[in-house]
């Protein structure tokens, strides 16, 4: 137990003492929430952007954390020998991959209270009009979904590529995933084809989940479901059976 | 060298003390490549062991077999009598680990790495003094990317100590350190060694296994192809010849014929000469007639040698890749593993 709070605490650590990683964490998101709020240029289709952005900018938050800066941090880990290291010490990797996972949940959750925190003072309205955030327990198990199959997708990347390919890797990932993932621009803006390719991967599901709950008061849509159950699944067994410790 | 006579061959074996470490038979293959190729040999506690080969040589497949990091093809290994592929959890609270590079987070300054790694451990060592043990008290907070080979290495060094393990695996662990950060390795070494700790260690570099190990492995190719103490190995292959120096072109016959009956010289290099005695021939003596001689002539003696040092030892071992024949001492075709070994 020692070991795994030590673990957690230097995991944790080292995400908020990592300037990029703390950028891509926190400073992407709260910008974005700023300035789109204030500046009316995204399609939103709402006269109240901030309604649309801050479920839009919770799944990025996610997406920033569980896939790309678990990603890039693990890739490097890998590179330096550490995970090599670790190997050969009592932590155990059941407790290294814990203290990863917890490590993940809190920063989130930390992202989480600074953006609706943020969105509060920029008048966001939580369910819509109608107000209702009963649905704010179907938001949370779509977000630890997502973080399962976005987490695995960053294992699967930083498993297999060398640290620097990973990062790069994993930065355009992010920046498609943005764009296509209903997070800033709505799926309706986007052309048919591409709308319907963006349904099947785990950032429009997860988004298009949040928009639902948080937004418009809506419960998530079965097909939403059955995208992150199975990206939440598939996405870590297939990192696990390729992750390359060395 | 100076510790070679410390370790007692005779309580080696005595079959009350077993081995720390194991490798009996060991193959380990990479696809088609055969990197360690049936390697037998033993490590005891109290002793450290050295395994000197040139680079690609193995040591580096056979130590990470025994931290449990490779799976073998054949053979089998122990550590502390356990199993390091099937018994992993109960040996690395055991085992100290240095790998031959990196191994730490690269953000992360010694203190720090060092105060973690002791979280891992039931009965760590207490940080602050292993930093200042390796040198290191004054780089507590320098990320490690930001620290010198030397001092990475030195920090690797104070990872592998810092559970109080009774293995100590170190792969090449004065590669890359300045000459008085190789002072700190080999005293921490031989330290831990006289704590009762076994050592298992390997370096391509001849000087330093001569310095550091009681016993020294010689592999080439994934082959054994000496064991024993530096001083062992050195005279094993030692032909009865006195080295020296002194001006080129003397008259090496007369030399000869004033040294003895049945000796020769030969100028090897200009100023470089090898007097060969018969065998049974009384080397003091001889060495006092050489003496004697370049008095009367005039001429300075230097680099007066007897038998040969581990250096040529090894260069004949794996040069010839068999044991040597004591007249080939110089292999024409060791040129670039010399070159390489004397780096």
């Amino acid at each position: 137990m020692r070991s795994l709070l030590a673990q957690l605490r230097a995991e944790v650590t080292m995400i908020f003492t990592n300037g990029e990683t703390l950028f891509l964490t926190l400073g992407i998101p709260v910008v974005f929430l700023l300035f789109f709020s204030a500046v009316h240029v995204l399609p939103t289709g709402t006269a109240h952007p901030v309604d649309f952005l801050v479920p839009g900018i919770l799944a990025l938050a996610v997406m920033s954390t569980s896939m790309t800066a678990l990603s890039i941090g693990t890739g490097f880990e890998r590179g330096y020998g550490v995970l090599k290291r670790l190997g050969s010490t009592p932590l155990g990797r059941p407790r290294l991959l814990t203290a990863k996972i917890v490590a993940v949940l809190a920063v989130e959750i930390f992202q989480a209270a600074v953006l609706i925190g943020v969105g509060y003072l920029l008048g966001w309205n939580p369910g819509g009009p109608g107000g209702a955030t009963a649905l704010v327990g179907e938001a949370l198990l779509a977000m630890v979904l997502g973080t399962a199959a976005f987490g695995g997708i960053g294992l699967l990347l930083a498993g297999t590529l060398k640290p620097l390919v990973n990062l790069a890797v994993v930065n355009a990932l992010f920046v498609v995933l943005l764009l296509l993932g209903g997070m800033l621009i709505p799926l309706s803006k986007l052309p048919t084809w591409l709308a319907d390719l963006s349904k099947v991967l785990p950032a429009a599901a997860l988004s298009e989940a949040l928009h639902g709950t948080l937004g418009h008061g809506t419960p998530v849509a079965a097909r939403d479901w059955v995208v992150l159950a199975v990206w939440a699944v598939g996405a870590p067994v297939v990192a696990g059976l390729t992750f390359r410790w060395e | 060298m100076d510790h070679a006579d410390t370790a007692d061959p005779a309580a080696r074996t005595a079959p009350d003390r077993t081995p720390a470490v194991e490798c009996d038979d060991v193959v380990i293959r990479y696809g088609s490549t055969l990197a360690v190729d049936h390697l037998s040999f033993n490590a005891y506690r109290g002793e450290v062991l050295a395994l000197l080969g040139p680079n690609g040589a193995g040591k580096t497949s056979t130590v990470e077999a025994l931290e449990g990091y490779r799976p073998l093809s054949g053979g089998t290994v122990r550590v502390l009598g356990l199993d390091p592929g099937s018994d992993h959890t109960a040996l690395v609270p055991r085992i100290g680990v240095m790998l031959q590079k990196g191994g730490v987070y690269p953000m992360l300054g010694p203190a720090q790495v060092l105060h973690l790694f002791a979280a891992y451990y039931e009965d760590p060592e207490d940080p602050d003094a292993l930093l200042d043990l390796v040198g290191l008290g004054d780089a507590r907070r320098t990320p490690w990317r930001r620290l010198s080979g030397g001092e990475q290495q030195r920090l690797s060094l104070a990872l592998a100590l810092i559970g109080r393990p009774e293995v100590l695996f170190l792969d090449e662990p004065t590669a890359g350190v300045d000459p008085e950060g190789r002072i700190v390795v080999r005293d921490i070494i031989t330290a831990q060694r006289d704590k009762g700790l076994c050592v298992l260690l390997t370096t391509h570099e001849l000087a330093e296994a001569e310095r550091v190990a009681d016993r020294v492995v010689i592999i080439d190719h994934g082959r054994l192809l000496a064991e024993g103490t530096p001083a062992e190995l050195a005279s094993g292959t030692a032909d009865g010849s006195i080295r020296f120096s002194t001006d080129p072109g003397i008259d090496v016959a007369a030399l000869a014929a004033a040294v003895g009956t049945g000796s020769a010289i030969a100028e090897e290099r200009p100023g470089s000469y090898r007097l060969r005695l018969p065998d049974g021939a009384d080397t003091p003596a001889a060495v006092a007639s050489l003496a004697g001689w370049l008095a009367e002539h005039g001429l300075s003696l230097g680099d007066l040698r007897t038998g040969q040092s581990l250096e040529e030892a090894y260069l004949a071992i794996t040069g010839t890749r068999s044991v040597p024949d004591p007249v080939t001492v110089d292999p024409p075709s060791g040129r670039r593993r010399r070159s390489r070994g004397r780096r």
